[in-house]
C-alpha cells in the first residue's frame, strides 16, 4: 500500500506549509481606525485568557470605556503560544493592533526594527517616569520607550523552610560555595536538594543563564548575543560552575523527564515536599499549590547566590515580565488607556486580583504575600537585569540555550562545549 | 494503491477489433471522450484537493530545502544542499535514523510475531474469546496523546504505578528510571508502542486467519502433520500477503513515529529517544529555521518513498497483481 504512505508524509509537509501559510493570511485584517460618529475604537490584543484575569481586564476596559466616553476598547484575546505565532505573522504583513501584548527584548525590536511601533518616550514621559525603572527595562530600545509594563517578575530559589532547618541551614546561602555548600547538608539529611524539570529544558537554562550572569556581569549575555560570541572564559566558566552543582547529584530521581507543572513535575515535588528548593519565577507559589498541595508558611524566597571572584552581583535579576506597546500612529485613546492602565489605582486593582507584582510604586501596598514582597524587595533594589533568554534571543538561539544546557546537565556535554554550540547558532541566524 | 488506476495498456477486447465502418468508429471514438471527460470531471474535485493539499506543498517543502529560510515571506536565501550536509552532520539526526531502525528491527522482531502469536491463540475456539479480542485491540483506539499522558504517569520515577508494582512484590531494583534515563528510554517507548500496536496487528491477523479455509488444516491434520508443521506449511504461507502488509504498516509507522515521543519525553532525555519527526518539529516550529526543517522532512520523505516503492516492486508484487487486472473489466 503505496497510498497511506504518500498522503501522511505529504499531510506532514502540508501541515509544514500550509499551517504556516493558513496563520500568515488570517493576520489580514482587523483594521479599526476611526468612526463615523466620532467614537474612536481601539482594538486591545492581549493573552490574558485564563481566569480571574480575563474578568478583571475586561472590567477595566468597561471602565475605561466609560471614563471616555467617545472609546470603544475591542478586546481581542489569544492563548499564549497562538499568540505568538499570529504575532509573527503580523510583523511579516506590516500591521500590529493598537495596543499589543509585548514581553520586550528581541520580539520587539525586530517589530521596531521594521517600523511598526510607535515611540512613547515623549507621549508618556509625564506620567512613565514613575514606573518601577527595572519593570521598564525590557521595553527600552536605544534609550526609547517602546513598550508600557503591567508586570514584572524575576527568577529565584523558592525552598522549603522545614527542610533547610532540619539540614541545619540557618540562612540562605549567597554565595556559590555556600549554596554547594548547602546542596551537600540537605543531601546528608536524605532530604532531595533540588527539583528540576529536565524534559522541559527552559528550568535548567535558568541555572546556566544565572552563573553566567554571576560570572560574566549583568550585561554580558547581551553582548555575547550581539557579537554572536558566547566562547568568553566567563560563560565556560558558568557551566563550569552548573558543572560542579550537577557533580554532587541534588536532582529528584528521574529529573530527566519529568515536566514542570504536572502532577509529578517540579513544582509538585516541591509543592509536596519531596525537594527542599527550585529556581523558577514569581508564578513558582501558585503552580506548587496547584500541581502539589504548596508549602504555606514554610515556603521562602532567596535571590540566585553571587560566584565568588565574579563580576556579577547578587543584586543583579534574572527575568521579566508583561507590558502593551502601540503601532506606529496609534490613536492618543490608546496612549490614553496605556495611561489608565499605568495608573496606580488600576495596578492596585491587578496586585490584588490577578496576583501580578506592581509596576507603580503607589501600588506596592496592595502586596499582601511575605514572599512576593521579598521578590518585589529585590526588584527595587535591583542593579542588573536580563530578560528571559527566550524573549531576549532569536529563537534559534534561545532553543540552543535551553538544549545545549540540558545536555551538560545529562552530561553529554562539557562547558565547552555548550559555549561552542551555543556561539555555532548565533553565527548562523542574521 | 497508486498502479490500480494505471490505464497502461490499451489492449482490451473490442479496442483492437477491426472498424466494421468509419461512422462506427467515429462514434465510437465520440463514447470514448465521453467517458474519459466523465471520468475527468469526476476526479477533477478530488485531483484539485490532492494537487492543492498534497503535491504543492510537497514540492514546495522540496523547493524551501535548499534555502535558510524563517518560515514568513518566502525563501529567497539560496544556499544549495546545505541544509542536507548540515542534517548528514548532525549527531542528532544521524542519531535519528539510527533509532528508526531500532525501532524497525524491534517491531519485526518482537512486536509482530507477538501480535501473531496472540492471534493464534485468539482464533482457537474457547470461552470468552471475544473479550479478550476487544481488550487487545482497546489501546489502539486510544489516541497517541492520551497514551503519552498515561503511560509518563504510570512510568514516573518512584510514584508512578510500575515502580509501585515493582516495588510491591520486591523487585524495585529492576524499575530505575523508565523514560527519564538515557539507555532505558527507547526500551520503555518501544513496551508502550507495542502495548498500543500489536492489538491491530493481531486484528490483521485474525482477520487473515479467518479466510484460511478450514479443510486445508484438517487435510494436514489427516496426512498426521502436527501443531508446528501446520502452522508452518499451510496457515503461514497463507498469511503471507497480510504479514507483508503488516510489516509495511509497522515500518512506516516506525519512519513517521511523532505523537507519543513528543507527549512523553519530547525527544529527550539528552536526544536519546527524539526520532526525525521530533526533530523536523524542534527546528520547524521552536527554532524557526524551517529551510532546515523542510530538508529534514524532504529525508524522511525520500526513505518512505524509497521504502514504499522498493516494498511494492519486490515484496507486495505478487498480491499488487491480482488487484491490477480486476480495474479492466469496469470501463465496459
Amino acid at each position: 500500500m503505496g497510498d497511506p504512505a504518500l498522503s501522511r508524509r505529504g499531510f506532514l509537509a502540508a501541515s509544514t506549509a500550509a499551517g504556516l501559510g493558513m496563520t500568515a493570511l488570517s493576520g489580514c485584517g482587523g483594521d479599526s481606525d476611526g468612526g463615523s460618529s466620532g467614537t474612536t475604537t481601539i482594538e486591545w490584543w492581549n493573552i490574558s485568557t485564563t481566569q480571574p484575569t480575563k474578568d478583571v481586564w475586561a472590567a477595566l476596559a468597561k471602565q475605561f470605556e466609560a471614563q471616555n466616553p467617545k472609546v470603544k476598547v475591542k478586546i481581542v484575546q489569544l492563548e499564549n503560544d497562538a499568540y505568538k505565532s499570529k504575532m509573527t505573522a503580523l510583523t511579516a504583513s506590516g500591521k500590529l493592533p493598537d495596543i499589543f501584548h509585548t514581553w520586550g527584548g528581541g520580539v520587539l525590536r525586530q517589530q521596531v526594527d521594521a517600523g511598526l511601533v510607535e515611540d512613547l518616550t515623549d507621549r508618556t514621559k509625564e506620567w512613565a517616569d514613575g514606573l518601577l525603572p527595572v519593570a521598564k527595562e525590557p521595553y527600552l530600545i536605544d534609550d526609547k520607550v517602546y513598550g508600557i509594563p503591567f508586570d514584572i517578575g524575576m527568577v529565584g530559589f523558592w525552598y522549603n523552610k522545614a527542610h533547610f532547618k532540619k539540614a541545619g541551614i540557618s540562612a540562605p546561602p549567597t554565595t556559590w560555595s555556600g549554596f554547594l555548600d548547602a546542596v551537600r547538608a540537605l543531601k546528608s539529611e536524605n532530604i532531595t536538594p533540588i527539583a528540576l524539570a529536565g524534559k522541559e529544558k527552559w528550568p535548567g537554562m535558568y541555572y546556566w543563564a544565572y552563573l553566567a550572569m554571576r560570572t560574566a556581569g549583568a550585561d554580558a549575555l547581551e553582548k555575547a548575543n550581539d557579537a554572536k560570541d558566547f566562547t568568553g572564559d566567563e560563560f565556560v566558566q558558568a557551566g563550569k560552575h552548573l558543572e560542579e552543582l550537577v557533580d554532587l547529584q541534588p536532582f529528584q530521581k528521574g529529573f530527566l523527564g519529568a515536566a514542570y507543572s504536572t502532577p509529578t513535575g517540579q513544582a509538585a515535588t516541591v509543592g509536596n515536599g519531596k525537594a527542599a528548593m527550585e529556581l523558577m519565577g514569581q508564578w513558582a507559589p501558585v503552580v506548587q499549590s496547584d500541581a502539589g498541595k504548596g508549602l504555606g508558611d514554610d515556603l521562602g524566597f532567596f535571590p540566585f547566590p553571587a560566584v565568588e571572584g565574579g563580576k556579577g552581583a547578587i543584586t543583579e535579576v534574572f527575568g521579566g515580565g508583561g507590558g502593551h506597546a502601540l503601532r506606529r500612529d496609534a490613536p492618543q485613546a490608546a496612549v490614553d488607556f496605556l495611561k489608565f492602565f499605568a495608573s496606580a489605582a488600576t495596578d492596585r486593582e491587578l496586585v490584588k486580583k490577578t496576583g501580578v507584582l506592581p509596576v507603580v510604586p503607589a501600588a506596592e501596598d496592595a502586596l499582601t504575600d511575605a514572599n512576593l514582597q521579598a521578590v518585589q524587595k529585590q526588584l527595587n533594589g535591583a542593579t542588573g537585569f536580563q530578560l528571559y533568554l527566550d524573549q531576549a534571543y532569536a529563537p534559534a538561539v534561545g532553543q540552543e540555550v535551553n538544549d545545549s544546557v540540558a545536555a551538560l546537565v545529562a552530561g553529554s556535554k562539557s562547558p565547552q562545549q555548550v559555549a561552542e554550540s551555543i556561539t555555532k547558532t548565533a553565527k548562523e541566524e542574521q | 494503491m497508486t498502479s490500480t488506476f494505471l490505464p497502461d495498456k490499451r489492449t482490451g477486447p473490442g479496442v483492437d477489433l477491426p472498424p466494421p465502418s468509419a461512422a462506427a468508429a467515429r462514434g465510437r471514438a465520440r463514447r470514448r471522450v465521453f467517458h474519459w471527460l466523465t471520468a475527468v470531471g469526476f476526479q477533477l474535485p478530488a485531483l484539485v484537493l490532492f494537487i492543492v493539499l498534497v503535491l504543492l506543498p510537497i514540492l514546495f517543502a522540496l523547493y524551501a530545502a535548499f534555502f535558510r529560510w524563517g518560515g514568513f515571506g518566502m525563501p529567497s536565501d539560496y544556499i544549495g544542499t546545505e541544509n542536507f550536509t548540515r542534517a548528514f552532520d548532525d549527531p542528532v539526526f544521524l542519531g535519528d535514523l539510527w533509532r528508526c531502525l531500532v525501532l524497525v528491527v524491534l517491531s519485526l522482531a518482537l512486536q509482530l510475531p507477538f501480535a501473531l502469536a496472540m492471534a493464534v491463540l485468539l482464533n482457537q475456539r474457547f470461552r470468552g474469546r471475544a473479550v479478550y479480542r476487544m481488550l487487545f485491540f482497546a489501546p489502539y483506539v486510544l489516541s497517541e496523546a492520551i497514551t503519552g499522558v498515561l503511560f509518563s504517569m504510570i512510568f514516573a520515577p518512584g510514584d508512578g504505578l510500575a515502580d509501585q508494582i515493582l516495588g510491591s512484590v520486591g523487585l524495585d531494583g529492576i524499575g530505575g528510571e523508565w523514560f527519564a534515563d538515557p539507555s532505558m528510554v527507547m526500551a520503555t517507548l518501544f513496551l508502550v508502542m507495542t502495548w498500543k500496536y500489536f492489538g491491530f496487528h493481531m486484528m490483521l491477523y485474525l482477520a487473515g486467519l479467518q479466510s484460511i479455509p478450514k479443510e486445508l488444516t484438517e487435510a494436514a491434520l489427516i496426512d498426521g502433520a502436527n501443531a508446528w508443521q501446520r502452522f508452518r506449511s499451510v496457515t503461514l504461507p497463507l498469511l503471507a500477503p497480510t504479514l507483508r502488509i503488516s510489516v509495511f504498516l509497522s515500518v512506516i509507522g516506525a519512519i513517521q513515529l511523532f505523537d507519543l515521543v513528543w507527549v512523553v519525553t519530547q525527544g529527550g532525555p539528552d536526544h536519546h529517544s527524539e526520532t526525525m519527526a521530533v526533530t523536523m518539529f524542534q527546528f520547524g516550529f521552536k527554532r524557526y529555521q524551517v529551510g532546515y526543517a523542510s530538508a529534514i522532512s524532504v529525508v524522511m520523505f525520500g526513505i518512505s518513498l524509497v521504502f514504499a516503492l522498493a516494498y511494492q516492486r519486490f515484496v507486495l508484487r505478487r498480491d499488487l497483481e491480482g488487484a491490477t487486472t480486476t480495474m479492466r473489466g469496469g470501463g465496459k
